[in-house]
């Protein structure tokens, strides 16, 4: 049986590894290539490495930072920040990236995701959503702004019609809080697709992961307890298979 | 020498990285008449049946493969759509015909209920039944190998073992066929032991 993918999740600011709490408040984590190899020692199911100021400054990933984390990496890598082009995603893969993820570029214009899955197939192309709550209503949030317009059920339909390969769920409100995740999120958007779904956001502890886990979704991308306490990638999927839930 | 075919529909570099990492000695070939002398062959495969199936044809290793595997028998290993080329037909993008190496066509992974998605995409396990597979050597049989399609293999052949994986129902997940062999998973993705595979595929095979 298919396992339950435990992620770490790294973000960037184009230089240095940092956190986010709430897709606002940042700490410094100094240098992603430490950091990445320290994962790909661990022997992980996967990473995921997103530049989030790539879109703002508009540029692209660093692509010496991707090139030097895949030279020794024999797992899935997933990259992303500032991704506008069928050429941007042409580069990154070249450079070691094994799919991309998509965010600022397929809101502004959804056929892109299409566009991208038809040159390099779906498997490659992962789409991102950041939602926040707003009165009980979950909503698309994008660089700083809540997209009116366009509901998260029908953003996550018009991803799959397009041929997304994969949805990555981001709670901007349990960021960096620790604080637990939101089960009733990562519940909505696994119900609601039938593509593989990452939940990200708050995941406090090895126990909260199994807890996502049980929503149905296929993947934990999980930063901040990593990088702030001793817990590690596989205490998660230990706790995942000690509760009858198939991880690596 | 170890031939790699790059068909350039897809990235191969993680396949090569893999290959580099282990030490072994290679030649990445796009002409096909450079297959000559090739003591075993690696068919990477990234993308979709048809668009890698037409590039096999127009590139001339349609032709060259049909010699060198039926005729000169030189061991051929398929990764992923490098694996679903050896069968008879595919139906990605199209009904488009294959290598026809091993009697097999290749159809969309079906989503019989929700828990079962697709691309079929993750670690899994693979069971190998009451076969012995040599090219596993080295690796725990409860090892997670990493798989990413939407379709899959489904043979008819009687000369070829296999070995499968568990989403919906049983694929296959390796297919052995004399000195044919192909990996629906990734072993250049799939940690120490995946890279054990392709090192058991160089010097076993």
């Amino acid at each position: 049986m298919l396992r339950k993918r435990i992620i770490p999740i790294v973000l960037l600011d184009g230089f240095s590894v940092l956190k986010t709490i709430n897709f606002k408040t940042r700490r410094n984590l100094g240098s992603p290539i430490t950091v990445l190899r320290t994962y790909n020692t661990r022997n992980v199911d996967e990473l995921i490495l997103l530049d989030i100021d790539a879109t703002i400054q508009n540029r692209a990933v660093d692509k010496f930072t991707i090139a030097d984390v895949a030279k020794d990496c024999f797992m899935p890598l997933t990259v992303g920040g500032g991704i506008k082009t069928v050429e941007d995603i042409r580069d990154l893969l070249s450079k070691g990236a094994d799919k991309v993820s998509i965010n600022s570029a397929a809101i502004k214009n959804p056929t892109f995701i299409n566009e991208a899955a038809s040159q390099f197939g779906s498997q490659c192309i992962v789409v991102s959503i950041d939602v926040v709550k707003v009165d009980e209503i979950y909503k698309i949030y994008n660089n700083g702004t809540i997209i009116e317009g366009l509901s998260l059920s029908e953003w996550i339909n018009q991803i799959e019609l397009e041929g997304a390969g994969e949805i990555l769920i981001n709670s901007v409100d349990k960021d960096g809080t620790m604080a637990g995740a939101d089960i009733e999120l990562a519940s909505l958007v696994s119900s609601k697709s039938k593509l593989p779904v990452i939940y990200v956001g708050g995941i406090s502890s090895p126990s909260n992961a199994t807890e996502v886990a049980k929503t149905g979704v296929s993947g934990l991308g999980i930063s901040s307890i990593f990088h702030f306490s001793n817990i590690t990638p596989k205490e998660c999927s230990d706790n995942l298979n000690e509760n009858g839930i198939l991880a690596r | 020498m170890l031939k790699i075919i790059d068909l350039k529909v897809g990235n191969i570099g993680s396949v090569v990285k893999a290959l580099d990492y282990i030490g072994a000695e290679y030649e990445l070939i796009d002409d096909s008449q450079h297959l000559i002398g090739a003591s075993k062959i690696l068919l990477p495969g990234v993308g979709s049946f048809d668009v890698a199936a037409k590039q096999l044809i127009a590139s001339g290793f349609y032709d060259a493969l049909q010699r060198s595997i039926l005729e000169e028998k030189i061991p051929i290993l398929g990764i992923c759509v490098g694996m679903q080329l050896l069968a008879k037909f595919g139906y990605e993008g199209g009904k488009s015909k294959g290598l026809g190496f091993i009697d097999a066509e290749v159809v969309k992974i079906e989503c019989k209920d929700d828990t079962i998605r697709v691309p079929h995409m993750g670690w899994n396990s693979i069971d190998y039944g009451l076969n012995t597979f040599e090219i596993f050597d080295g690796n725990d049989n409860d090892g997670c190998y990493y798989f990413v399609h939407s379709y899959h293999m489904v043979s008819e052949d009687q000369d070829a073992v296999t070995a499968t994986v568990q989403h919906g129902a049983d694929m296959i997940a390796y297919i052995n066929k004399g000195h044919i062999y192909g990996a629906q998973f990734h072993p250049e993705k799939s940690q120490a032991v995946g890279l054990q595979f392709l090192r058991n595929f160089i010097v076993q095979c």
